[in-house]
């Protein structure tokens, strides 16, 4: 385990995100996702508790994952460093050819506006706000001008099927159309990756099964999803299952085409 | 974010959450409107003190030689009170030394006043103010008739038995009746009526509408200076303010000479204008102000402590909020500008409404006491440019907090 070796002496020196020169070459361009023996240690109460040790993973460009795993096994950690949320303490992450590992805090907020659509467990709309205010949200931050923005809200609530609900606030929505929402809010901006987490934690089966279709439409449009849950009916959806077990990738069932072609280095 | 769209997302914040941003603006909108209502105040009457009162009982581009000043506003101590006293009067010999230095454009006129008990046949008696004067008093004063006409030079020389009465004499003795040609005892002397006065206003709840003027050698002098040969003053008015203080220099050499006063010594009559009756008053309107702006500028600290305080619970309320906004794309300055831009809004709006009710108090406070009130334009820029600042320092702290939650921490939160 070279990673969590290389982990312990930076956080001896205390030091972060260095990564040899030697494995910073960017991907080839059809990986969306690379990352190359990502870490993420925190302290918690006096303990330092090390959530990832070292992850390799590629996805390419349409590609639709879930990632797996039992609570504690690094899945929300690791989700959090692809959605750049987080840095990894060590380790490469390249999102879309960029090294984000690397990137100041207003950078990384450039890279979530610009690359990540996030889908959340429960839904995280600004419930003052109607279901478009929502969805215009990151073409406010993105800088896009009022007309433009309304515009572009819109279509994508059509594309969600929610075009008479847009100027509904929140509360007067069910949680499928809440989900909606927030799934138009993350297309809005068309980023690289869709990237949920546990999307359908707080809805019942028959709506959860509802937004899993919308994920399949989408992903049949070639828009590449990132999914992250513990139920595996709903990573059966998915082409292809990552497990994470202790913060490892403990399997990766996309089949050997992806394995034998990844640029990372696997254990 | 531009800004506009931070204050409309300010302001649709504020509108969902009137209840509280009413309580958070409250500190301001108090200080701010004692501010404009002590000011207003203070500036209501000063304005009141320079062009009523003062600019009444003396008139623009005039001074007055006396003895004494006459418009005592503010102490006189009782060491000044009885050095005026000691000072030799003024007296008519002194009138030609004076009026024979002053150019062309000059108007002056010789005045002596008292209050004499005024009569009719058929009146209750009534204590007016009499005047002996010339009629370039009613040049000086720009005091025109309303009825009637003012005393002829020859009755001016003659020093006839002729009077023109202010408004509030007129309605007293001759409510019904055309008092011209009417007699009216002046201190039991049988003067005629000549001619009624434009009314002067008042001011303080004091009238300027009770006098009667009479030619300055008429009889009615012998009330007006009991000892012989003393006059009161002598009015001399300028064309313009400048020719007022080289006549005034003019006027001071010679009654230092007919005084015979020593390089050194003090000048034992005094040259009065309205910004010198107003010296007095200019100082306490000083510390007037000063106290207009001190005590507010308390309730501004604590308006400010309360926004920073809402706003440092705001910013735990809506931690979420600002998680989302963050893995949207908000950058650290656009966390920042939105909850400095919500603060500054408003403490502005609390200005604003300050603004108002401050007005409307000062207009209360000036309709039931005889206190005036004008809002001043500089206290109005002062307030919103304040409560812009507070919201700003109030803001920053918050908003600081604020912009630099960790994102992974704050969509965690409840």
């Amino acid at each position: 385990m070279s990673a969590s070796q290389a982990s312990e002496s930076l956080t001896e020196t205390g030091e972060r995100r260095v990564v040899s020169s030697a494995q910073a070459t960017a991907p080839d361009k059809d990986w969306i996702i690379v990352t190359r023996g990502i870490t993420r240690q925190y302290e918690m109460g006096g303990e330092i508790v090390r959530a990832l040790r070292g992850v390799d993973l590629a996805v390419r460009r349409n590609e639709y994952v879930a990632i797996m795993g039992p609570s504690g096994s690094g899945k929300s950690t690791l989700m959090n460093l692809i959605g750049c949320l987080d840095t990894p303490s060590s380790g490469e992450y390249w999102l879309n050819g960029q090294q984000v590992s690397k990137m100041s805090d207003d950078a990384l907020a450039h890279v979530r506006n610009k690359e990540i659509g996030f889908v959340f467990q429960t839904f995280n709309l600004l419930p003052r706000a109607t279901a478009l205010q929502n969805v215009e949200l990151p073409l406010v931050y993105a800088g896009v001008s009022s007309g433009d923005r309304k515009k572009r809200a819109a279509q994508a609530l059509d594309r969600v099927q929610l075009s008479e609900r847009m100027l509904h606030k929140p509360n007067e929505l069910s949680g499928g159309q809440r989900q909606r929402v927030a799934i138009a809010r993350a297309l809005v901006n068309e980023p690289s990756i869709l990237l949920a987490d546990e999307p359908t934690g707080n809805l019942d089966s028959q709506t959860s099964e509802e937004i899993m279709r919308v994920f399949e439409s989408l992903a049949e449009q070639g828009q590449t999803v990132i999914m992250v849950t513990h139920e595996s009916d709903i990573a059966a959806h998915a082409r292809r299952v990552v497990v994470l077990r202790d913060g490892v990738i403990a399997s990766d069932d996309s089949g050997d085409v992806f394995r034998a072609t990844r640029p990372g280095q696997g254990h | 974010m531009p800004l506009y769209e931070a204050v409309l997302l300010a302001l649709q914040t504020i509108r969902t959450q009137k209840l509280k941003s009413f309580f958070t603006m409250l500190g301001v909108c108090i200080g701010v409107t004692f501010l404009i209502a002590v000011v207003a105040i203070v500036e209501g009457m000063s304005r009141y003190m320079e062009d009523d009162l003062v600019g009444k009982l003396l008139a623009v581009n005039t001074f007055e030689v006396r003895q004494r000043p006459n418009v005592n506003i503010g102490n006189t101590t009782r060491a000044m009170w009885e050095e005026y006293m000691r000072r030799p009067r003024l007296m008519d010999a002194d009138v030609p030394a004076i009026t024979a230095t002053l150019g062309q454009g000059i108007v002056w006129a010789p005045m002596s006043q008292d209050n004499a008990t005024a009569t009719t046949v058929s009146g209750r008696p009534k204590s007016v103010n009499i005047y002996n004067t010339t009629r370039n008093y009613f040049e000086i004063k720009k005091m025109g008739v309303t009825a009637g006409r003012i005393f002829t030079p020859q009755e001016d020389a003659m020093g006839s038995l002729v009077v023109v009465i202010g408004k509030d004499v007129k309605d007293h003795f001759f409510p019904n009746v055309d008092p011209i040609g009417k007699e009216l005892r002046l201190g039991n002397l049988p003067y005629t009526v000549i001619g009624i006065a434009e009314s002067q206003g008042s001011a303080l709840g004091m009238s300027f509408d009770k006098f009667a003027i009479a030619p300055y050698t008429s009889p009615l002098r012998r009330l007006t200076n009991k000892q012989k040969g003393v006059i009161d003053a002598v009015m001399v008015k300028s064309p313009n303010e400048q020719v007022m203080n080289a006549t005034m220099e003019d006027v001071r050499e010679v009654m230092r000479a007919i005084r015979k006063l020593r390089p050194g010594q003090q000048d034992n009559f005094v040259l009065e204008t309205s910004a010198s009756a107003l010296t007095f008053f200019a100082k306490i309107k000083q510390y007037l102000v000063l106290a207009g702006v001190v005590l507010p500028a308390i309730g501004l600290i604590v308006g400010a402590i309360v926004i920073m305080n809402i706003m440092l619970v705001a910013v735990a309320e809506r931690t979420r909020e600002i998680g989302v906004r963050k893995s949207l794309g908000a950058r650290r300055r656009d966390i920042m500008a939105q909850f400095l831009v919500e603060s500054t809004t408003l403490s502005i709006f609390g200005a604003a409404i300050g603004v108002g009710l401050g007005a409307v108090l000062a207009k209360i406070i000036s309709s039931v006491t005889p206190l005036p009130a004008a809002i001043a334009l500089w206290s109005v820029i002062l307030a919103v440019v304040v409560g812009a600042g507070v919201g700003i320092i109030a803001g920053v702290y918050p908003a600081s907090r604020a912009s630099r939650l960790d994102p992974v921490v704050a969509l965690r939160s409840e």
